[in-house]
């Protein structure tokens, strides 16, 4: 059996970001994969907000994430057939919270959107696409917010307007902030940073505060 | 895949044998990814479907060749309408031929006091020449040949006739004015074979007792046959010197021709069912094109690879063609095996209604088979498979660039001339084909329009449905081209079913609804002219009133404006049949009711006894006659001319009395006549008809009835077969979703794992996917239904112009069965999608 993550510990407090760093390969998108319930741990547990994911079923742990969690990807990820409304609408309808339409709207604007709602992703540019990616990924308030490389296909001025709004969100509403990144830059604006190393946790620092 | 590509390089000089064995160890492994199963299953649908049809068709093709002595039952045959054929008879044994003779007319038997429409045929000794009868002792027992016939006082009779009128073997029954005993079972008469719709039992009896009966009274309709058989040179010769010799009415069947009429049904069922056939491999090759396209797709690095270690543009193209050869040969195997027990399942569905014993099946459609299989994947799946030959060595490096791939619109006029190329093979006529591709294009456009406005409706309700159906919904608007290719693929194979039953019930129902419920239900004939008023009063004192009788003389159409008439001077089938055929003229004072006049004027008195004609309109058109024609009718030896001064429509349906031709009174009523009538009988009058076959044994008495339930019967089990054929349409339809949903396997993936990752719940993501389907299907079963029912409209206001009732239940049994079958196979086969762990999904997404 190959061992792709190995002795990991770590606790991450309510409302702060930490960034996970480490080469390609490293297992950084594993350890996100595992901490957002996507995928379970052979050996060790996973808790968030009190909840052992490791009690939960598939469907169980899809409840949680719908109620607690929300993702960035560096790949956008929307779905190509819904419009940029629908998209941001999803997790709202997924955790049947009321308004859903309402909230994505203002969403959007708030991300600066608020022209575009009808588009689809394919009528979008990069940067617009993730903005739209991270009005869904904040639409439910979640208390816990996964990014996975979230500017790694975005130029460099794009890219930074993107953290910053990102962080911008993450302190409006509070929300703890889980990044996987291999740009050091990226990683010390985060209160805490974890180091991975051949699956291997080999430092746990604390970076520069974004604000 | 990169061991056998640095094998091709070393070996590249190998040669084709290496190629060979390296495509067919590509086969091998795209098989195990199962990639080419839909590929697979596409082909062996169009190839089962085409040789089921090619070996049923073969066999009966060769069947009616091997029989076609035994089809006659003689070597030569000379059918006449007249009975003075002893000519015929003394001539053909003066030449040491032998010789037979049968009479054939309907007739009436009244057994256990039910009368009851029979087709009697009356032998002499030695009939048939060739072939020979089969008969039982009992209704179902076993069979076997005889070289017999019915002796003096006795007759053999079908099972049919025992069963309607409660009969076994050895009760009496009326023929006529005599009474026959029942001998034996009737199971088969070689000339009889793919009579189809012969609608009432046969009766065999001895020749001899003919005359006794009292049945073959002045102009009864009658046919007269000499059957004459001998050595093959002699009946040669001797079928050319009689030839010239034929009087009008009269008719030679030889071996070669065997019998026209099936030779005729069998040439019109190949095309049918060929066509048919067709549409289900038309829709199969869909399905191969799309799962080739993505075959293409998902190869694009393989062949990069290949070109990057040197293979040529040829090499790739050889090794992949070849592996689409290989797959087409394995495929078009089973299809055959499959098109082989499919036959069975027909020939089993049409029973005994073509031929009593068909040959095995032969070889011929196996050629058929593996024909259809090759070039559907030349016509399907090689087009897409050429840009594969483009793909430039730089992909390894860089996933953006990739071939140019090849153009829609080459893909689809490959399509479209492979199926010119089929179409041409099943019917062999280039009008019929361009006709029958136009009318199919036409069709699907039409289909696809409907299809495509049917999605946008839908995309529009989006807003107002929940997440699941939202997402559904999204995903059909999204891939509108293979959306619509579904519904219509799909609607198709639902539409032809539904219009099958409609036919078979419904408009059959609606046209006797059509009728007046006091719409004559029985027909009366071959009256004599001193039995008309005792048949008149026999009604009239059982309350049926107005019963008027109409005289009939048979003559023969000779000259049109003083030129034979020729069949040769005409090309429609029925312009052909009418000008051989025997007309019945009668004679009226007053145009009948229910006749409208179109041209010209009815006679007034003083035209009476003046050879004036008045013409059915349809039939004017048909042999092209004018008002002022002169026609010369051979009545009974003599050639009387007659002036048209008016054309008529009539309306066939009043089930009335009615004839093509009327002439005033005092021109006919010295010819030898016989009169007929209809009637509409109740219940309890139907009962007292063995009454009036006592009274007046030599009538026949049709019952329009029992003539339905026939037709229905008929019509039932045909139309049973052509729906199993159709059962492939279907089965094609099936296999273009499953391709459709391969084709996006990897975007459904991708979506769910994102709708997991955003919390959704399994439930949601399989309401989703019901949604989608059942969305699909409900589309797919709507247009069917609506295409069938409009195709009913039209053939019934069109073709068979009657009014039909629009229902309701042919589009629903369409959107619920649509739905249904489409919501099955679809989660069947996104099963996978669901069980896929989402982070690997995402994974696999983002290397």
């Amino acid at each position: 059996m190959l061992t792709i993550l190995d002795d990991i510990n770590f606790r991450v407090g309510a409302g702060t970001s930490v960034a996970i760093l480490g080469a390609s390969g490293s297992g950084k998108t594993t350890l996100l994969g595992l901490l957002a319930g996507l995928d379970t741990p052979t050996h060790g547990e996973v808790i968030i907000d009190g909840r052992n994911l490791n009690d939960f079923d598939e469907d169980g742990r899809a409840q949680i994430r719908a109620e607690l969690v929300g993702f960035v990807f560096q790949n956008f990820q929307l779905l190509y057939g819904l419009t940029a409304l629908e998209n941001v609408m999803l997790p709202l309808e997924l955790a049947q919270a009321p308004h859903a339409r309402k909230s994505a709207e203002e969403l959007l604007d708030r991300v600066g959107l608020g022209e575009r709602i009808q588009h689809y992703p394919n009528q979008l540019s990069g940067g617009e696409q993730q903005r739209c990616a991270i009005a869904r990924a904040f639409a439910t308030r979640p208390r816990c917010l996964f990014a996975d490389e979230p500017t790694g296909n975005l130029d460099s001025e794009t890219g930074k307007r993107i953290i910053d709004l990102l962080f911008e969100l993450n302190i409006e509403q509070g929300t703890t902030l889980i990044m996987a990144t291999h740009d050091v830059q990226l990683s010390q604006l985060c209160k805490q940073m974890i180091h991975l190393d051949s699956g291997r946790l080999v430092e746990h620092a604390t970076g520069n505060n974004h604000d | 895949m990169l061991l056998e590509t640095t094998m091709t390089d070393r070996t590249q000089q190998k040669g084709l044998s290496f190629h060979w064995f390296t495509s067919w160890r590509m086969l091998w492994r795209d098989w195990r990814g199962g990639e080419l199963t839909i590929l697979a299953v596409g082909l062996v649908i169009a190839v089962t479907s085409i040789t089921a049809v090619g070996f049923f068709t073969d066999r009966i093709e060769r069947g009616l060749k091997q029989q076609s002595a035994e089809l006659i039952g003689a070597d030569l045959v000379i059918t006449s309408g007249r009975s003075d054929v002893a000519d015929y008879i003394e001539d053909a044994r003066s030449h040491h031929f032998q010789v037979a003779t049968t009479q054939q007319f309907r007739s009436i038997v009244l057994g256990n006091e039910r009368p009851q429409l029979v087709e009697v045929k009356a032998v002499t000794d030695g009939y048939p020449l060739r072939g020979a009868l089969r008969i039982s002792e009992t209704a179902f027992g076993v069979d076997e040949a005889t070289t017999g016939i019915p002796a003096s006082g006795n007759i053999w009779v079908e099972a049919r006739l025992l069963q309607l009128l409660d009969l076994d073997v050895g009760d009496e029954v009326s023929l006529g004015t005599t009474t026959f005993n029942i001998r034996k079972v009737l199971r088969y008469e070689p000339d009889r074979a793919g009579d189809m719709f012969s609608v009432a039992p046969r009766v065999l009896m001895n020749r001899s007792d003919v005359d006794a009966t009292g049945l073959i009274s002045t102009g009864a309709l009658v046919n007269y046959r000499v059957l004459i058989s001998g050595p093959r040179s002699s009946i040669d010769s001797y079928q050319t010197a009689i030839r010239h010799s034929l009087r009008p009415g009269e008719q030679i069947l030889t071996v070669e021709e065997g019998r026209p009429e099936l030779n005729t049904a069998l040439e019109r069922a190949q095309q049918f069912l060929g066509l048919a056939a067709l549409i289900s491999v038309l829709l199969a090759g869909v399905a191969v094109a799309t799962v080739a396209y993505r075959f293409t797709y998902r190869h694009l690095d393989t062949s990069a690879m290949l070109r990057c270690l040197g293979a040529s543009q040829q090499t790739i193209i050889q090794l992949f063609t070849l592996e689409m050869l290989w797959l087409s040969l394995l495929a078009s195997s089973v299809g055959c095996i499959l098109g082989l027990l499919t036959q069975f399942v027909i020939t089993e569905l049409l029973d005994q209604l073509v031929l009593a014993q068909l040959p095995p099946p032969s070889f011929k459609a196996l050629f058929l088979g593996y024909a259809t299989g090759i070039v559907m994947l030349t016509g399907f799946a090689i087009p897409p498979l050429l840009s594969l030959r483009r793909v430039p060595p730089l992909r390894v490096l860089r996933k953006d660039v990739s071939a140019n791939p090849v153009g829609g619109w080459v893909v689809y006029l490959a399509v479209v001339i492979c199926m010119a190329v089929l179409l041409y093979w099943q019917i062999g006529n280039l009008e019929l084909v361009t006709t029958v591709l136009g009318g199919i294009i036409a069709t699907l456009l039409v289909l696809a329009l409907a299809a495509y406005v049917l999605i946008l409706v839908l995309n529009g309700l989006r807003g107002q449905v929940g997440v699941a159906w939202r997402f559904g919904l999204a995903n059909i608007s999204r891939r509108p081209a293979s959306s619509v290719i579904q519904i219509v693929a799909f609607g198709l194979g639902i539409m032809v079913m539904l219009l099958l039953s409609t036919v078979r019930s419904d408009l059959l129902n609606d046209w006797q609804r059509s009728l007046p419920d006091d719409a004559p239900n029985h027909f009366v004939i071959n009256v004599q002219p001193d039995q008309v008023e005792g048949i008149s009063d026999y009604f009239n004192q059982r309350g049926v009133s107005n019963t008027k009788l109409y005289p009939m003389v048979r003559a023969r159409l000779m000259e049109i404006n003083g030129k034979p008439a020729r069949t040769s001077d005409y090309a429609s089938e029925r312009a052909k049949h009418m000008i051989t055929r025997e007309f019945n003229l009668s004679w009226a004072e007053q145009m009948q009711v229910d006749n409208t006049l179109v041209e010209g004027s009815w006679w007034s008195r003083d035209d009476f006894g003046t050879p004036l004609l008045s013409l059915e309109s349809s039939l004017a058109k048909t042999l092209h006659l004018q008002m002022n024609d002169v026609l010369g009718f051979d009545i009974n030896g003599t050639v009387i001319d007659f002036t048209i001064t008016s054309l008529r429509s009539v309306d066939w349906d009043t089930f009335n009395i009615n004839f093509f031709t009327v002439v005033p009174p005092g021109v006919l009523e010295d010819k030898p006549a016989n009169w007929v009538t209809s009637v509409y009988l109740d219940a309890e009058q139907r009962q007292q008809l063995g009454e009036l076959v006592r009274l007046f044994p030599n009538i026949t008495l049709i019952d329009v009835d029992i003539i339905m339930q026939r037709v229905r019967g008929i019509m039932d089990r045909v139309t049973l077969a052509v729906e199993f054929i159709f059962l492939f349409t279907i089965l094609a339809g099936l296999a273009v979703l499953y391709a459709a949903i391969q084709a996006n396997q990897d975007e459904r993936r991708f979506e769910n794992a994102v709708l997991r990752t955003l919390g959704a719940r399994k439930k949601t993501l399989v309401l989703g996917l019901i949604a989608e389907f059942a969305t699909l299907g409900a589309l797919s079963g709507l247009l069917a239904g609506l295409s069938a029912t409009t195709l009913a409209w039209l053939l019934a206001e069109i073709i068979f112009k009657f009014e039909y009732h629009f229902d309701i239940t042919v589009a629903l049994t369409g959107v619920l069965s649509g739905t249904l079958i489409v919501v099955i196979a679809g989660m069947l086969g996104t099963h996978s999608v669901l069980t896929h762990p989402p982070v690997e999904t995402l994974r696999e997404r983002t290397a």
